[in-house]
This record gives structure tokens, sequence and C-alpha cells, in this order.
């Protein structure tokens, strides 16, 4: 309270908001965003236990979801197929890269469709429009802790020692945040004219799924399309885990390009997600 | 001294036409347009995109520690006004300056999720009105009683009789400590006894030396609460005064004349609208009000654009708390919904003398396919006043004692 009364006494002379037309490129307006900070945790804690509140195995999900696709991606790839896993067992090979995977995925569907889910907010009242595809990547963090125990577990099983690099691990953790958050934010606010991202949004994760070395080890791809290959940002998120977790050969520069292009997607998504922000209640 | 809360200055704000829910663009579209487009304007042809100003050219300063109220009917830009000084939409002209927190409360309960408690909503909805969670924390207990909740703390939202749950969001939205607070008119729902208590609340804001706007169709309310009133009409400000003055001019004057037409361009898609409604004696002829001591009539005129197979019209009457006295439909007689063919529709509703009390009433109206789609829908589409001319009840005038005239026989027994 104390520095609401020291804003009103200031206010005597100037205003504390000025409304004005907005048109083209605006501030991001961060300091804006940090006041509502607890918003954006509650927001995420909301869905976090609306998630799990009315299903029957409640929070098993999260764990069963990667282990059933690493049962059939063993079977199917592993087995049949005999695709390469650099040596690695191969349901360990495609679990470490399903994990950021899955967060990856799960957290794009989400913070694409959440501009339009929190249509009734965005029209009834104000807060930094921001919030709301934030913290719908969010919860993506409790079913990868929870699936990541599966992971410990089979780490032990397979008798993989563990390294330093384990620290590096949260670096890699954030871009998986990061990218779905960059993409997130485009889809998000591109969402709110065109519908048809809806669409766009399911094909587009399964499609990208292959374009990722989740399956298969990217060393399988021609050297002269691998440059291409890692402006895919998760291919260096899902190499980065394997590297951290299982072991192998040092990082070659795959990482650095995804790394950039997360980052250039993601000050581009926040620019243009500010830019549209300011239309979204007259056409949601 | 500078003690001032709010200073809007000339603002406009323009919407596309085609209404909201046509306007999201497809790809395919957006993409025919860039192409086409070029083109288009080589020839000299460009598309004129329609709009409209739901606001233009509005100025007024309020200063901190009034508490204003804003009226006019629908369409007058009441809405869009909230809106822009709560930051939800960006004017297209001119510029707002606030002095101080703003909070708005626009809606009852926005943001509440069914699946969680009421203790997690407190959390939910505080936080989306923009309180902090200590903030929240402190007001708990406050909230809570305010409420009167306690015992189904812990039961999801969604088993709360409506009651509990619109008491449940007011008091959250209360418990906020803005300088400015604008305020939609949420009082619409709730029992009587909880109104008072909104309204007791607001009043206890507004003393305590904020800022308050109020929009509302409760002119009691109105009149009660705020010593200043802006008066809107199709978007522009007509009047900004002193409360009791604007309330006495909008429910008298050329402002709410209970003779009103629509605009039949806002929804050019529609099968069929209603064009105007008014208020005529027993022939239809326009009165300027009605008179308890004689007989009166709704008018009514419909535009069918299209064939419609089973078309209901129904008119609910409300009193001036807005709640509904009673609800007349086009089939009450026929039993039967109608055939309309495409063309132009008159209809006058006869109101038979000493039946509504003197009082001003609001009428709400929708021509629509009973549980299949309402075609148009007024709400306030227009009020009107029943003139106490020697009614049975005349001494009793303005005590409250209801809305319907009635002699009912009282026998002595023994």
């Amino acid at each position: 309270m104390s520095d609401q009364i020291a804003k009103l006494d200031s206010s005597k002379t100037s205003p504390s908001l000025v409304i004005q037309p907005q048109r083209g490129w605006v501030a991001l307006e961060l300091k804006d965003l940090w006041r509502y900070r607890d918003l954006l945790l509650i927001l995420t804690w909301r869905d976090i236990k609306v998630r799990y509140a009315q299903t029957f195995l409640g929070a098993a999900w999260a764990v069963l979801q990667p282990l059933l696709t690493m049962a059939i991606f063993s079977l199917i790839f592993g087995k049949f197929a005999k695709l390469p896993s650099d040596g690695i067992p191969y349901p360990l090979f495609t679990f470490t890269a399903l994990l950021p995977w899955q967060l990856f995925a799960f957290a794009l569907t989400n913070a694409s469709n959440s501009l339009i889910n929190s249509e009734k907010l965005i029209s009834k009242v104000y807060f930094p429009r921001l919030v709301i595809p934030i913290s719908s990547v969010l919860p993506g963090l409790a079913d990868f802790a929870i699936s990541f125990i599966a992971l410990i577990g089979m780490l032990i099983y397979y008798e993989v020692p563990l390294s330093a690099r384990l620290l590096s691990l949260p670096v890699f953790l954030i871009l998986a945040i990061l990218s779905a958050l960059a993409v997130g934010l485009w889809f998000s606010a591109l969402n709110v004219e065109y519908r048809d991202i809806r669409y766009v949004v399911p094909f587009l994760t399964l499609f990208w799924q292959y374009a990722t070395p989740i399956a298969y080890a990217s060393s399988l791809i021609p050297e002269k399309w691998r440059l291409l290959y890692s402006l895919n940002p998760m291919t260096g998120v899902v190499e980065g885990f394997r590297w951290a977790l299982l072991g192998g050969a040092d990082l070659n520069k795959t990482v650095l390009v995804s790394a950039l292009i997360i980052i250039l997607l993601f000050l581009s998504g926040m620019a243009y997600f500010k830019r549209m922000e300011s239309t979204f209640a007259d056409v949601i | 001294m500078n003690n001032l809360a709010i200073r809007v200055e000339n603002v406009g704000k323009q919407y596309k036409l085609g209404g909201k829910k046509t306007s999201y663009r497809t790809f395919r579209e957006a993409i025919l347009n860039s192409l086409t487009g070029p083109v288009r304007w080589l020839k000299g042809k460009q598309q004129p995109v329609e709009t409209f100003w739901a606001l233009r050219d509005v100025s007024f300063e309020i200063n901190h520690g009034d508490a204003v109220g804003i009226i006019g009917r629908n369409g007058a830009g009441k809405s869009t006004l909230l809106k822009l000084l709560s930051r939800i939409t960006n004017p297209t002209k001119g510029r707002i300056e606030l002095y101080g927190r703003v909070a708005s409360l626009l809606e009852v309960g926005t943001g509440f999720h069914p699946e969680l408690s009421g203790r997690d909503n407190i959390y939910l909805n505080g936080a989306i009105l923009g309180m902090s969670r200590l903030e929240i924390g402190r007001k708990f207990d406050e909230i809570v009683d305010f409420a009167e909740v306690e015992k189904f703390l812990d039961t999801p939202v969604k088993h709360y009789s409506s009651g509990m749950y619109v008491r449940l969001a007011f008091a959250v939205a209360a418990h906020l400590e803005p300088e400015i607070l604008v305020v939609d008119e949420v009082l619409a729902v709730g029992d009587a006894e909880f109104q008072k208590k909104c309204l007791g609340k607001m009043d206890d804001v507004a003393k305590s030396g904020r800022t308050v706007l109020f929009v509302s169709h409760n002119m009691g309310a109105i009149t009660q609460l705020c010593q200043n009133v802006i008066l809107l009409n199709k978007g522009t400000l007509e009047t900004f005064a002193k409360a009791s003055d604007v309330v006495q001019q909008y429910l008298s004057s050329g402002g709410d004349t209970p003779d009103v037409s629509f605009d039949l361009s806002l929804k050019p898609n529609s099968a069929a609208l209603i064009a105007r409604v008014w208020l005529g004696g027993a022939n239809g002829e326009p009165i300027p009000a009605a008179d308890v001591n004689q007989s009166f009539a709704i008018g009514l005129e419909l535009l069918v654009r299209r064939k419609i197979s089973n078309a209901e019209i129904s008119m609910r009457i409300s009193n001036t708390l807005g709640q509904p006295l009673f609800t007349t439909n086009l089939s009450d007689e026929s039993g039967t919904e109608k055939e309309f063919q495409a063309g132009n529709y008159k209809y006058l509703i006869n109101i038979p003398m000493h039946f509504l009390a003197p009082d001003t009433y609001s009428i709400n109206i929708a021509i629509h396919e009973p549980f299949v789609e309402v075609l148009d829908q007024h709400e306030q589409a227009m009020s009107f006043e029943i003139k106490e001319t020697g009614s049975r009840m005349w001494r009793y005038n303005k005590l409250g004692y209801g809305n319907i005239l009635v002699d009912f026989p009282w026998k002595e027994i023994s």
C-alpha cells in the first residue's frame, strides 16, 4: 500500500497512466509484466491443479504418455527398423529425447490456444496479455518433473554413469520452454485473428516431431544437410539433453545455432505479440 | 491544487463493422487480399472498410473522491467508455490520463474456475483483478466474511448456488483498494439484500475519498450513489451534471423518448430484426408517458429479411432494479410459433390500465427460434414511465409497495 500512496502523491503533477491510440511497434513494458508476477504464478498453478482434477489416473498421465511412446518407438524404430542409437540402449536413447520434446509440444499447443481460450478474461479485465501465453507454457514443467523421476530410474537401471555435464541440464530445459514460448507467442497472437492456427498446430507438432532427432540419432542426417537441420531449435535441445545425461561426443555447433534461432524467434515473438496486443480485445 | 483523477480528452473509438464474431479472418482471405490489393490499388478502387464510431469526441474530467454515474441507452457507448478507461481496449483517437491505480469490475467473477474451491478462486480472481498474493492473504478473512461462504470454502464453486457464487465474486472485487474504481452494471445480479450490501460497499469506497465510476440502468442506485452523472447518447457525451438533474433529463426528455428505432445495418446477416419499439396509446399513437388510469400499448416493428419458419417474439418487462416482472410472447394466444415471410411487420401489445403500478419500467425484447437461435435481441430496448394520476395506491407512492396493482377481494370471516 505504501507505494500506492506515494504514487498518489506524485500524481498531483503528472498522470500515473496515459492511454493513447497505439500504432506500430511498442515497448515491451516488462515492468508492468513484473507487477503481475503473482497472476502469472497463480494462473500456472490453476492450470496444473485443474488439468488433473477430473482424471482418473491423475498425474500418472505425465509418465504414461512418454513411457508408452517410448515403448512403441522402441518396438518399431529400435527393434524392427533397427535405427542407430549411437550405442545407447534404444529405450533410454529415445526416452531422454521424448522428455524435452513432450514438454515442448505440450507447451506449444497450450500457448498457441492460450489467448482464444482466455477470451472472457481478455474482454473483461486488463492485465499484461503476455501473462497468458507465459503462464500456459509453465504447467508442462510439472509433467516434466514427474517423468524425470522415471528417467532417473532408467538411468540407474541401465547403469549410466552421471557426469558434471548434468549441471548444464537446466540450460537445455530453459531452451525447450523458451522455444515453445517463442513459437507460442507468434501462434497465439496470430490465432486471435486467424483461427486457422488451431488446425495448423496439431499437424505442425506431428511433422516437427519427425524433424527432431527423437526416434533416431542426428548422425543419420547427411553432413551437408546438418546446418539446415540444426535450424530446428529442438534439435539442439534434444542433443543437449542426450549430451548432458547420456554422455557421448562433445557438443557441436548445432546447439549454438539452435539457441540463436530460439532467441531470435523469442524476441520477434515478443515484439509481434506486443504490437498486436491492443487489438486482442476488439477482435477476439 | 490539482486534485484530478481522470482526464478524458477528445476520445473516440472506432470499430470495424460486421459484428465481433464475423471479423476473424482466415488465411485464405488474408492471402487473397494481399494478392489482389495492389491490383485494386492500381485501379484506384480501394475497398472501403465499413466502420462506426462507438464513441466520439468525448471529453470530461473527474476529481479524486467523486462518484460519477454513467447512463445512456443501449449502444450509447457506456461499455466502450468503461473498456477504454480500464485499458481493455485502446482508443482510436484522443487521450486519457489516469492519476492513480485503476481497478475495473466489468463482470462479476471474471476468471472463476468451476473446478476450483472457493478458497482457490479468491486467490485466482484477486490476482486477475490486480491484487498481489500478499494483499489477498491479508484481506482473505474479510472477503470470506463479506461473502458469507465460510462453510463452503473448500467446495468447488461449481457446486455453489448462483447466489453464493455472485456473493463470493463481488466480495473479492469489493476488497480491491484502487484509487479509481470502474464498475459496470454488476449489481443486476444477486438478491435485493445483497444488492443493498454491494451498494453500501461502493458508497464506503466513494466516501473514503476514492473515485468511483459506475454504469447502471438502475436510476435509484445512480442517484443514491453518485453526485454527478454523465449521459451518453449515440457515442457522444450529452450532459455531465448533477445526478438528479441528469437522471430526470434522461427519463423524461428527448434523451429517452419512449420511441426507439434501431440501426439495421449493424446486423447485416440476421434473418429478422427488431426495427422499432415505442410507447403508444391504446391505438398505437406515440405518447411520452403512460397514465395509470389509461390502457396503453407497446408498439413493435420488425424487418424480416428471409423466411423463418418457427419464430417467436418475446417481450419482458422489468422494474428499475432490473427485476423481471413478466414476459409476454407472440405465441401466448395461438400456442404455436409463427412462420414469417420476408417483409415488414407491426404489432401492438396492449397493456390494461390498473395493472402496472406508477413507476419506470424497461423492456427487453427478442425475436428468436425457441432453443435454436436468437435472431435479434435488445436488452433495455426502451424504458417508459407510468404516471401516477390517482390510483388506489397513490398515497403510498414511492414507498415500494410493489409493481402490480391488484383488487383482490377481502372477506371477513368469523
